[in-house]
């Protein structure tokens, strides 16, 4: 990979790290309303996967959803106010954290119910295939996912339909508060060879590997349609949710994970590949200018008014 | 004017709506190849392909969650969930993304899906093919639900559910599929959210839906005899319905009477009796009365399901103790 690509996949990784800092730091002084899901170390997934996709490519994901979110372009400022819950939000602040979504960039919603992108997924998919125009669908879901019954429903019918859908798992080995392995009875490369699903392992936290991954299986399916897996391990870095303290977890398996962090992994793929430091100061600098603007604007942004209550529940008043 | 069975009136519109609308799409089990358990989409497939007619596998969840996906992408998808009683599994898919959709993220789109689905006993189904669970579709924020009684119902409330941009069960009902009726030659939807005086009447209201609106107007019938006029109102919407209709009939009448067959405690007949008794509350001269099933899962054997199923003569029973 060129070193001017992994520039911006870094500074990709980067505004997503530096925004959910942000919003950890708003949300501990009670600037966030509601839960919180942070996809702190998991960043390479979604910027590895988006720079395959356009705008017209389907995005949906979970409730760790604000690295998907940015990864597929959505405005920062409208993110901050929608988190934040302001009238300014991209949802006008009635959808916050949870469930963020653009649908001009393709972003079809994150979601609070674990594996409820599937079926969408699945949908939008089978819509990009009917219109033909060589678009593809992609569903981001993590390792608890799978034990979901509508999981199996989706892939079979992708696999049967041939969709043009990539199931990406984000396998951090963590479902809120138990490991992956009390989970589950199986594994996903052996349900996609029961499904006869192409499935691809990478390592998550690599940045140029889901990027390659990423790119070869959706060019592929803009062909020919057919759905693929790709399997991403990851690592959650912080609790289920803000607050949650992860007492469950050993203390030196968190502080191992700063060895695989997907931007000091960037970064260090970039010196060697002729990076310099200033270059990254340079990066990192512009990031916090923009992550400092967006929570500025949310912080001053009004409130959305009681009295649209009623507001965009139904298209138009019948009756 | 063409007689036309309840059937064959929701292929015509689901025909139509394919006709006017490429981006309308069916899929549901058996309705391709096999033309519908109940023959809703016979020859559909025939007539518009594979690609506009999906035979799907036994997914509710995923069929009803698709539904909403490919709405979000610019199509205007109608599932059919074979019985009502399975759309349990298409819940999550139903009340927390279809319903949700567009009110959480802020009115950005819409998702113009239906869900079609036969409620309702009859035919000796038994307890897991015959239930009435509109009310719990009513009750959430975002759906609609409209409920056809006869055969040019059937027709103009798929058309609108199908043009309308927000989700919409259409609940038919399978009794009365055999039904006929005339469909009229203009073949135009009918709005969502207005309900239909059946029948005048000056002394009792009797608001119904799907089966019950027959079944209302034998007991008007059996009430005329006594020289009692009975108001007969199908609400055909279910969410909303049609509270200016029901209230106006009520300042003429003074006495109400809600039938359905769904179950009758905490159903669509508490929400009316409710409101009445609220907005209504002044006009009322005796108690208002819900006729519904009782608190029972449906039965299959014949005698208990007969027993089971709200009939004319129970409504007449209502008629005569609001009114005496
Ligand atoms: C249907 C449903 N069941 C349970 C929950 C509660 N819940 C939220 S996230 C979560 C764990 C999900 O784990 P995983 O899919 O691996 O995602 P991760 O949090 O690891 O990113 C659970 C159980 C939910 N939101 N929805
Ligand atoms: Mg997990």
């Amino acid at each position: 990979m060129k070193l001017e690509d992994r520039a911006k996949l870094h500074r990709q990784m980067l505004v997503i790290r530096r925004a959910e800092e942000r919003l950890q730091k708003l949300f501990s002084d009670g600037h966030v309303p509601g839960f919180l899901h942070l996809s702190i170390g998991q960043e390479a997934v979604p910027v590895g996967v988006s720079q395959a996709l356009t705008e017209r490519d389907t995005v949906s994901s979970n409730h760790r959803g604000h690295g998907h979110t940015l990864a597929k372009g959505v405005d920062l400022k409208g993110f901050f106010a929608e988190i934040l819950g302001k009238a300014t939000g991209l949802c006008k602040g009635r959808g916050g954290s949870m469930h963020v979504a653009d649908l001009s960039k393709g972003m079809l919603g994150a979601n609070g119910i674990v594996g409820a992108g599937l079926p969408i997924t699945t949908g939008s998919a089978l819509a990009l295939k009917m219109q033909g125009q060589g678009h593809v669908a992609v569903v981001y879901f993590g390792d608890g996912a799978l034990a979901e019954g509508v999981l199996h429903e989706c892939l079979n019918l992708a696999a049967l339909w041939k969709l043009p859908i990539l199931f990406v798992c984000e396998n951090n080995g963590w479902s809120e508060f138990s490991p992956t392995e009390r989970q589950l009875a199986t594994s996903l490369d052996k349900l996609a060879k029961a499904f006869g699903i192409q499935y691809s392992a990478v390592d998550g936290n690599v940045v140029a590997e889901v990027a390659a991954a990423s790119t070869r299986l959706v060019k592929a399916m803009r062909k020919t349609p057919a759905p693929a897996i790709l399997e991403c391990s990851t690592t959650r870095v912080r609790g289920h949710f803000e607050g949650d303290r992860q007492d469950y977890r050993d203390g030196d398996e968190i502080a191992s994970l700063s060895e695989r962090d997907p931007i000091r992994l960037s970064a260090s793929a970039m010196a060697k590949a002729g990076g310099t430091p200033e270059m990254l100061a340079e990066i990192a600098d512009a990031v916090d200018a923009e992550i400092e603007a967006a929570t500025q604007a949310a912080l001053e942004a009004p409130l959305p008014s009681s009295a649209d209550i009623l507001a965009d529940v139904y298209t138009k008043v019948a009756g | 004017m063409a007689e036309i069975r309840y059937i064959k009136a929701v292929n015509q519109a689901l025909a139509d709506a394919m006709e006017a609308d490429p981006t309308v799409f069916l899929i549901g089990e058996d309705i391709g190849a096999a033309g519908g358990s109940f023959k809703a989409t016979r020859d559909l497939l025939e007539k518009f392909g594979p690609e506009r007619v999906y035979d799907s596998p036994i997914s509710e969840a995923a069929i009803t969650g698709m539904a909403v996906g490919a709405a979000l992408t610019g199509m205007r998808p109608v599932v059919e969930i074979m019985f009502m009683d399975f759309t349990t599994l298409s819940m999550d898919m139903l009340v927390n993304q279809a319903a949700k959709a567009r009110s959480m993220f802020g009115g950005q789109g819409s998702v113009p899906m239906v869900l079609r689905t036969p409620h309702g006993g009859g035919l000796n189904a038994g307890p897991q093919h015959s239930q009435c669970l509109e009310a719990w579709f009513a009750h959430v924020p975002g759906l609609r639900v409209v409920c056809p009684s006869n055969p040019a119902d059937a027709y103009g409330l798929l058309r609108a559910a199908i043009d309308d941009p927000d989700p919409v069960i259409v609940v038919e009902n399978k009794a009365l599929y055999a039904m006929k009726g005339d469909l009229p030659d203009d073949r135009e939807p009918i709005e969502i959210g207005k309900g239909r005086i059946v029948r005048p009447g000056r002394d009792a209201t009797v608001v119904s839906y799907g089966a019950a609106v027959a079944m209302a107007e034998t007991a008007a019938e059996t009430m005329a005899e006594e020289g009692i006029e009975v108001e007969v109102i199908d609400l055909r919407s279910i969410q909303p319905w049609d509270e200016d209709l029901v209230l106006e009939s009520l300042t003429r009448t003074h006495n109400l009477v809600v039938a359905h067959e769904a179950v009758e405690a905490f159903g669509v007949g508490a929400e009316i009796v409710a409101r009445m008794a609220d907005i209504g509350f002044d006009q009322l001269d005796g108690p208002i009365l819900r006729v519904g099933a009782p608190f029972a899962p449906s039965p299959f054997g014949k005698t208990l399901e007969d027993a089971y199923r709200p009939d004319a003569s129970r409504i007449v029973a209502a008629l005569r103790r609001t009114l005496a």
